[in-house]
């Protein structure tokens, strides 16, 4: 039986629950592995990375699977998506693997066809001129940035995503292409706080974030939300029960209590936050989830907000660089970013990445004492001069 | 070896399931994709298609280009979705907020998740896009695929909604962006009958869980990923479609403390591999290292020339546990101190190896910061053998933890949101396993233990005239 082209296909809105299937969960994986992955599962003895992009896994059995990873967009057409098809019928036997940060991967069992498809991949530029397929994103440098919707799909973001990440690749494109840092850095990025990607443990985080409280649609307030549960919903109580002038129920929010997460709204769409010149990018790094040498850590926040400044983005991605610039120098060899910043101390951290200090860096949130620094272990910098100076303590 | 599935695989052929002919599928030249311009102004957008990383916009044109081409009837949905999508985006970026409504609560019949519904907020300007639902399409373990499957989505998709898609979305499904309530039937449906292929998670329940690549081409998994991940979602189908649950759960399964699909980070339940026996070692290997004959960290770090490799600084003395030594020339660990951080077999792949006998260290509670900041899983479970079909994992791991979540969480407390408020001896009771150090970073610096009555020898209940017969007043 072929797809169904009739307009409401194989359902019969008289009778909704007529052969309805359910629960059948997603098809096996085993008929999606290539011949070489099954012979070989569970056989795997090493790999080597051969060239930015280019895998070789070689197996008990003498096996070797060729693989080569390119950068994609998570949004893509299904053009592009008959694209990768076109090129995995043609030197892949059909099959094709998607990566958890959105790189594609091509397999095949032999040097040859590898350098086949190496030509193609390269070969293949959009009409104006940017790869389709640029192949990287392996060993000792910047991969694929994995992000949440922005302004495609989502209803709370305080950025748009895809946007932000084609701009930031371009200007690291280099890093994904090279493979020349210390170890591995990873970014990611979320449009809101409710970070989709769950970007809190990434070596660079980029956070959209709102910084105007929410204003009050009294109109539909009482008609459109539960008001206690939005009450409910302000971890900090900012957020008490009113009537407006014409009687009606609503909420008033204490403005200085709010430290502008947006569950308010999520609960409630009387409670808009985003706003032009309110919404901007938190930049958030150091953090890591592998459990390589040092534990697995939070991502800290280094710049409390750049602008929003679409479409590319160009503070963002100069801040960006900077950060791994300095990494790159400083760092030793297999030292994550924050595992560098630790070692150096992150006064020091500030100082090389040349970024200022501000007060919206210490943090003041619950148990924010944990972060104090307590002990008379400091490096000196200009900003620990700064202090002395306004003290009076030095001239 | 070979999995099974639970039940039989439908065979795909593309040629059999395909809704549009080479023809339409190839309806436009590059001649004429060069000069096409989309019908509202994007001028804002056109500056993302210069720059050497893939353009989402170059491909978005052509997805719209393809759709103008496309004949009437051969399209449910309105044929400028793509090209309004934009329209509003450009429109996004000039006013600095987003144009989807909030709300909109749509989905299949029967299912607590699986669609978004999504509204414009301006309807008028954009009608393809009044409506511009998501499905999430459950990915097979890994995200693995052949042609075959890809392409008839694609018809699928191309057909009854915009075709424009996630590949994937952040939890790991892919992701069908934008089409009309009345198409969600059909397309589920379409999937369904067709396809054998069903939606994912969204709302309060389980989550699509995911896994990384694991033993079907990476050397250090400890656990068949895939095979854990595909069980485990099909068992608890019903916790993934019908929400039950006080918010969302998420599993997701990594091979080894690597932990590349970031279940630490990312996941309520966190299933890392592990191994108990001791590190595999080839000496000659090793030699080969040292040597300079092999590139080590599998070449991750040719990009630039950081000298020639040197043991004792590069692995012996970066191990965190400090339990390597060289003795004549062969490499030692003491592998009772080694707490499998990965570090020195991933620098060298070919001459160290994960263990034989192999199983996963199970975490519990990772969370994003929303609302009381965030949180990454607590090491619960050391180690816990792991085979097909995972009853033990089922019965004695999952299935308390969510009786206990589902008893006490509060609406939209995460599972480590209820470890913090009622505590770990609660979650300990919860599964019945003693208290291990391994459970905490330093043992607690506050002596503030909440005793419980018979923890205290001779009980709570004391009278004080007791205790004025012993100290007056
Ligand atoms: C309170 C916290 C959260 C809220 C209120 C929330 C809300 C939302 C909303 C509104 C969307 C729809 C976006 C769209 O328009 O398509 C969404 C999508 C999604 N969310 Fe969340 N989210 C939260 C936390 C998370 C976290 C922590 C994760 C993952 C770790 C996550 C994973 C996803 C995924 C995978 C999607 C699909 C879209 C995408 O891939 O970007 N969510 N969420
Ligand atoms: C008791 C009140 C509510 C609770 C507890 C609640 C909770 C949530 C949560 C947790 C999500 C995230 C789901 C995800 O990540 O997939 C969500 C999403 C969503 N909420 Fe609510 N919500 C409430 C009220 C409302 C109301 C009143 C509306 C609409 C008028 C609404 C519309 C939506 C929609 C459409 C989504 C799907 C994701 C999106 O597109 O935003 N919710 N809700
Ligand atoms: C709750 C149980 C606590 C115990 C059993 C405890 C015990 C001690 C002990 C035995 C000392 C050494 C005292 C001495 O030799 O003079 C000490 C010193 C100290 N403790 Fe605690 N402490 C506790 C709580 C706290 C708390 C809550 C604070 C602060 C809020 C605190 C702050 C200090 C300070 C500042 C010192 C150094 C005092 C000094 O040497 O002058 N302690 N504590
Ligand atoms: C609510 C908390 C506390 C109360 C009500 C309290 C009360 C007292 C009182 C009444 C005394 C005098 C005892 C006496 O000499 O007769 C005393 C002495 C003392 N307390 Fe505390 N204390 C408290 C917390 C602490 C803490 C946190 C520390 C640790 C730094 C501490 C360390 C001491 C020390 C060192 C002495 C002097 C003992 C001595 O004479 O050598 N106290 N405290
Ligand atoms: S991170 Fe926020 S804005 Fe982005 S998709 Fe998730 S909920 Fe929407
Ligand atoms: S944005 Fe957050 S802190 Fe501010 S009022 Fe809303 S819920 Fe409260
Ligand atoms: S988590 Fe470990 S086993 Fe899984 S792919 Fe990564 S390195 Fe391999
Ligand atoms: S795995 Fe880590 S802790 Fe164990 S020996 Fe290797 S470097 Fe040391």
């Amino acid at each position: 039986m072929g797809l169904s082209t009739e307009r409401l296909g194989l359902y019969n809105p008289e009778k909704p629950m007529e052969n309805r299937i359910t629960d059948l969960g997603p098809r096996h994986f085993w008929q999606y592995f290539p011949p070489i992955i099954q012979n070989n599962y569970g056989k795997w003895k090493y790999h080597e990375i051969l060239e930015p992009g280019v895998l070789v896994h070689v197996s008990e059995t003498g096996d070797k699977v060729f693989t080569i990873r390119v950068g994609g967009c998570r949004f893509m057409t299904v053009e592009h998506v008959r694209e990768i098809c076109e090129i995995a019928d043609k030197h892949c036997d059909g099959y094709v693997r998607f990566t958890t940060r959105n790189n594609i991967e091509f397999m095949v069992d032999s040097q040859d066809k590898m350098e086949a498809l190496k030509k193609d991949l390269q070969s293949r530029k959009h009409v104006s001129g940017s790869y389709k397929f640029p192949l990287g994103g392996t060993g000792a440098g910047v991969t694929n940035i994995v992000h949440t919707q922005g302004y495609i799909h989502c209803h709370t973001p305080a950025t748009d995503a895809s946007s932000m990440v084609k701009s930031v690749m371009d200007e690291l494109f280099d890093y994904f292409q090279g493979m020349t840092l210390p170890a591995q850095l990873r970014v990611s990025m979320a449009c809101c706080l409710n970070m989709c990607g769950a970007v809190h443990c990434s070596d660079i985080a980029l956070l959209g974030y709102h910084r105007k409280p929410p204003i009050v649609d009294n109109e539909v307030m009482e008609s459109v939300c539960e008001i206690p549960l939005v009450i409910a919903a302000c971890p900090t109580a900012a957020i008490s029960p009113t009537k407006t002038e014409s009687g009606k129920k609503s909420v008033k929010i204490k403005e200085e209590r709010c430290m502008f997460c947006g569950n308010c709204y999520t609960m409630c769409m009387a409670l808009p936050l985003s706003d032009k010149e309110g919404d901007c990018v938190t930049v958030m790094a150091g953090g890591k989830v592998s459990n390589r040498i040092s534990p697995p850590k939070f991502s800290k926040v280094i710049i409390p907000a750049l602008p929003n400044n679409f479409p590319r983005f160009p503070e963002v991605c100069e801040s960006v660089r900077r950060i791994i610039e300095a990494y790159a120098e400083g760092a030793n060899k297999y030292e994550r970013l924050g595992d560098w910043a630790e070692r150096i101390g992150w006064e020091k951290f500030f100082e090389k990445c040349g970024l200022p200090f501000t007060e919206h860096l210490i943090d003041d949130y619950r148990l924010a004492y944990d972060t104090y620094r307590t002990t008379s272990q400091f490096k000196y910098t200009e900003a620990a001069w700064n202090v002395s100076k306004a003290v009076g303590g030095v001239e | 070896m070979a999995f099974e599935p639970r039940e039989d695989q439908k065979e795909l052929k593309y040629d059999e399931l395909r809704i549009y002919s080479d023809e339409e599928l190839n309806n436009y030249t590059e001649e004429e994709l060069k000069n096409f311009k989309v019908k509202h102004d994007i001028s804002m957008l056109e500056d993302l298609e210069s720059g050497p990383w893939p353009s989402f916009i170059a491909d978005a044109k052509r997805g719209a280009l393809h759709r103008r081409k496309l004949a009437d009837d051969r399209m449910l949905i309105e044929r400028d979705v793509i090209e309004d999508m934009l329209g509003q985006l450009q429109i996004s970026f000039k006013d600095g907020e987003t144009h989807w409504k909030h709300g909109g609560i749509v989905g299949v019949f029967g299912y607590g998740g699986g669609v978004i519904g999504r509204y414009s907020d301006l309807p008028d300007k954009f009608p393809s896009i009044a409506h511009f639902h998501t499905m999430r399409v459950n990915q097979p373990a890994s995200k693995f695929y052949h042609t075959d499957y890809l392409r008839s989505l694609c018809d699928l998709w191309e057909y009854r909604g915009s075709g424009m898609m996630n590949m994937h979305g952040s939890t790991g499904d892919i992701i069908f962006l934008g089409t009309f309530t009345e198409q969600l039937e059909p397309i589920f449906y379409d999937l369904t009958h067709i396809l054998q292929q069903d939606l994912g998670g969204s709302g309060s329940n389980l989550r699509t869980p995911s896994c990384c690549i694991g033993r079907a081409r990476c050397e250090w998994s400890c656990i068949d990923t895939q095979d854990m991940c595909y069980e485990l979602t099909h068992y608890y189908q019903d916790e993934l479609h019908r929400p039950a649950f006080p918010y969302k759960f998420k599993f997701k399964f990594d091979g080894c403390p690597n932990c590349c699909v970031a279940s630490i980070a990312r996941a309520d339940m966190s299933y890392i591999g592990t191994w108990r026996d001791e590190i595999r070692i080839d000496q000659e290997a090793v030699k080969a290292y040292m040597g300079g004959e092999i590139a080590p960290n599998g070449g991750a770090h040719k990009g630039r020339d950081w000298g020639p490799f040197d043991i004792q600084k590069e692995v012996i003395d970066l191990c965190p546990t400090k339990c390597m030594w060289l003795e004549d020339g062969k490499l030692m660990i003491d592998n009772k101190e080694c707490t499998r951080c990965m570090h020195c077999i991933n620098v060298m792949p070919r001459a160290l190896r994960p263990g034989e006998d192999t199983g996963v260290s199970i975490l519990f509670g990772a969370k994003a910061p929303i609302l009381e900041g965030a949180q990454m899983s607590l090491l619960t479970i050391p180690f816990m053998k792991c085979e097909p079909p995972y009853d033990n994992i089922k019965e004695n791991v999952i299935e308390p933890l969510w009786d206990w979540w589902m008893e006490e969480g509060k609406n939209r407390e995460r599972l480590g949101e209820l470890i913090q408020r009622q505590g770990v001896s609660k979650l300990l009771e919860v599964l019945n396993i003693p208290p291990m150090p391994q459970m905490v970073k330093e043992p607690r610096s506050n002596p503030y233990i909440f005793w419980k009555e018979e923890d205290v020898p001779g009980g709570w209940k004391r009278k004080i005239e007791d205790y004025r017969a012993r100290h007056a007043r």
